[in-house]
């Protein structure tokens, strides 16, 4: 009979089946071997995973290679100038930023109150009120930060720029608090430090990043100049790179330039601030790559263990069935037979144990779902094992397992039948 | 049917070697029923495995079925035992998770018959040596007598050209040693080629030849008249 005739005989799985049967405890403790390993493996890499959705869904509303960068005090002396000095951001800084720094794809002054210190703005409609932090944004702005806005409304365009309208974009909880639940907010009017805006748009709240929150006001940045006389300062710029750019040098590069700009001392370190989003984000992307990466190798050990361990019981159990093997040999069963049944009994087990793990695991990761779906706080997504690890993992299973299938079926024709029927 | 010339046969022990068979010569023709004879250390079973393939002659000659038997590998022997050769050993050697129909249907499996195939023969045979009623048994609950008889229907299953039989009844009662014989004496008579291991007198003299072999050399080969195993 050859290999693939074996394989393929019911005869041989009856075989099979008979010796796994007449030999339990063996089976089964063989079966939780590999079962553990393989949901082990199942159960971390599927977490490591859900713990990287859960990073990408924090991050998903900002781009993932933008960063702020603001004015401080400068710390060293320069052209002329003593240290402590204020470089106030500029509106033409951002042109002359984006000329000078290619790989930037969009920058954004912003002005804001009630932030950074100050008080937020007064903010009156009919017979209610409330304070709240006001932005001075540029319709760009949401090209870098995504806002979803509700139905029926819109983010600030270039026409509300052009014009210095006296529109606004409320949050919702602004609308909760100064409109009544069944008021449409669109068209309505609100008074912020003393003038009426109009609204245009209510902005969905997105949790993670940043200090934004659910009640923020956005006004068009030429109004805002306008309402605070803030003239040409800008508080900060918010800055995205293009994708393929690295998010640290791009850094370095408009602090630099900047520098230039304000004649600031080009090693002074203190003049500018700056939070890099993508280098922060990469940071978390590589703890979880770290993540996905420990837990491939902690389940492939744990796997070999269990194969190692699979190997181990079937070499006792080759030897319990000498006397067996030997009986069979002399009724006719060839070296290539009896080898054939013990590495197929081999790879039936940590087979069946593997897709037994793959099950369970799954099962696990699918209840730790339900349990965090509605967790807010807790960055934990949709676990999912890829497909490629999965059938990765089994082939690792069944190639292993007739490896390791090797050692006690080499071991159970390397006695002669002769002694074997003599063993007791 | 068995032509063996000149066996010798050594075994290694540390840096002497012990020399079991010196030059055996004897020939079996179809139909008979010999014994081999001889106390321990004879070297009757090293011969008797010889002759059945699970042990290999140092030298000398070996003729089966008109096979020559050299340069065997384990393949060839396991398919020589399979396609020639029955075996019943003292101590039954089933397989004690398997029933009496699935141990004698076990040789037919590795003949590569199907399984129906193979379910009728094995049934046919345990029919034969009058167990058909214990064929869902396991060993474990048979007799002593019971057990050796399914060995011999497991050895008859592959119509082998020769049975051999390593002290078939050691293990038995003499009741129960009757009843074996008297089923190998029924099987000879059907033309089987039957060869007995036995250290017992009153078994020997069951069988039409006797060969007694003593430290490695035959002493005596004789066509005996031979006594029917009476059975109450």
């Amino acid at each position: 009979m050859n290999s693939l005739k074996i394989i393929f005989d019911s005869d041989t799985w009856q075989e099979i089946f008979g010796s796994i049967r007449k030999n339990k405890t063996r089976t089964i403790i063989t079966v939780i071997g590999v079962l553990w390993g393989i949901f082990i493996y199942i159960t971390l890499s599927g977490a490591a995973k859900g713990l990287d959705n859960g990073f990408e869904r924090d991050f998903e509303n900002i781009a993932m290679n933008s960063m702020f960068v603001w004015a401080q005090n400068t710390s060293i002396p320069y052209a002329g100038f003593k240290t402590g000095r204020f470089p106030r951001l500029k509106i033409e800084d951002a042109s002359l930023l984006k000329k000078r720094v290619p790989e930037i794809q969009y920058i954004a002054p912003r002005n804001a109150k009630g932030v950074f210190g100050g008080s937020p703005a007064q903010v009156v409609r009919k017979a209610r009120y409330g304070s709240y932090n006001v932005y001075g944004d540029y319709p760009v702005f949401i090209k870098i930060a995504t806002k979803e806005i509700y139905d029926g409304g819109r983010f600030l365009n270039q026409e509300d720029i052009d014009y210095a309208r006296k529109v606004c974009v409320i949050g919702e909880r602004t609308q909760k608090e100064l409109f009544e639940d069944d008021e449409n907010p669109i068209g309505g009017f609100i008074r912020i430090d003393g003038v009426y805006f109009k609204v245009i748009g209510v902005h969905k709240y997105n949790q993670g990043g940043g200090f934004e929150s659910d009640s923020d006001i956005f006004i068009p940045f030429e109004t805002y100049r306008k309402l605070y006389n803030t003239g040409n300062g800008v508080d900060w710029f918010t800055i995205a790179a293009y994708d393929e750019a690295n998010p640290v040098e791009v850094e370095n590069k408009i602090k630099q330039t900047l520098k230039r700009i304000h004649k600031v001392h080009p090693d002074d370190k203190r003049a500018f601030g700056s939070f890099n989003l993508g280098e922060a984000f990469g940071r978390i992307m590589g703890f979880s790559n770290g993540m996905t990466f420990l837990s491939l190798i902690v389940g492939i050990a744990t796997i070999l263990s269990g194969v190692i361990g699979i190997g181990n019981i079937l070499l006792i159990s080759v030897k319990e069935r000498t006397k067996e093997l030997g009986i069979r040999r002399a009724l006719g069963a060839t070296p290539s037979e009896v080898r054939m049944q013990i590495i197929l009994e081999s790879v039936f087990l940590t087979t069946m144990s593997g897709l037994l793990g793959i099950i369970l695991g799954a099962g696990i990761l699918a209840i730790i779902n339900l349990l965090t779906m509605n967790s807010e706080g807790f960055p934990y997504t949709n676990p999912t094992v890829p497909i490629p690890f999965v059938v990765g993992a089994l082939a690792i299973m069944v190639t292993l397992g007739s490896l390791i299938g090797l050692i006690p079926a080499q071991k159970a024709v390397s006695i002669k039948p002769i002694d074997a029927l003599r063993e007791e | 049917m068995i032509k063996i010339k000149d066996i010798h046969k050594y075994y290694k022990m540390g840096k002497s070697s012990l020399h079991v068979l010196k030059g055996i010569n004897f020939n079996v023709e179809k139909g008979e029923l010999v014994a081999i004879m001889g106390s321990s250390g004879s070297g009757k079973s090293t011969l008797l495995n010889i002759l059945g393939l699970l042990d290999e002659a140092t030298e000398g000659e070996y003729i089966l079925n008109n096979i020559p038997i050299e340069n065997l590998n384990e393949t060839k022997a396991a398919n020589y035992r399979n396609n020639l050769l029955g075996f019943v050993f003292q101590s039954f050697n089933l397989i004690n998770y398997k029933n009496a129909l699935e141990n004698v249907a076990l040789p037919l499996y590795y003949q590569g018959l199907r399984k129906k195939k193979r379910q009728q023969i094995a049934i046919e045979y345990l029919e034969k040596v009058g167990l058909k009623d214990w064929a869902t048994h396991l060993p474990s609950e048979l007799s002593g007598g019971q057990k050796q008889r399914v060995a011999i229907a497991r050895a008859i299953a592959s119509q082998p050209k020769v049975l051999l039989a390593d002290e078939p009844t050691g293990a038995l009662d003499t009741k129960t040693s009757y009843e074996v014989m008297k089923l190998i004496q029924d099987l000879n008579e059907e033309g089987n080629t039957i060869l007995v291991v036995t250290h017992e007198e009153d078994i020997a003299n069951m069988c039409k030849r006797i060969v007694r072999l003593k430290d490695g050399v035959i002493t005596e080969d004789k066509k005996i008249k031979q006594v029917l195993a009476k059975v109450d």
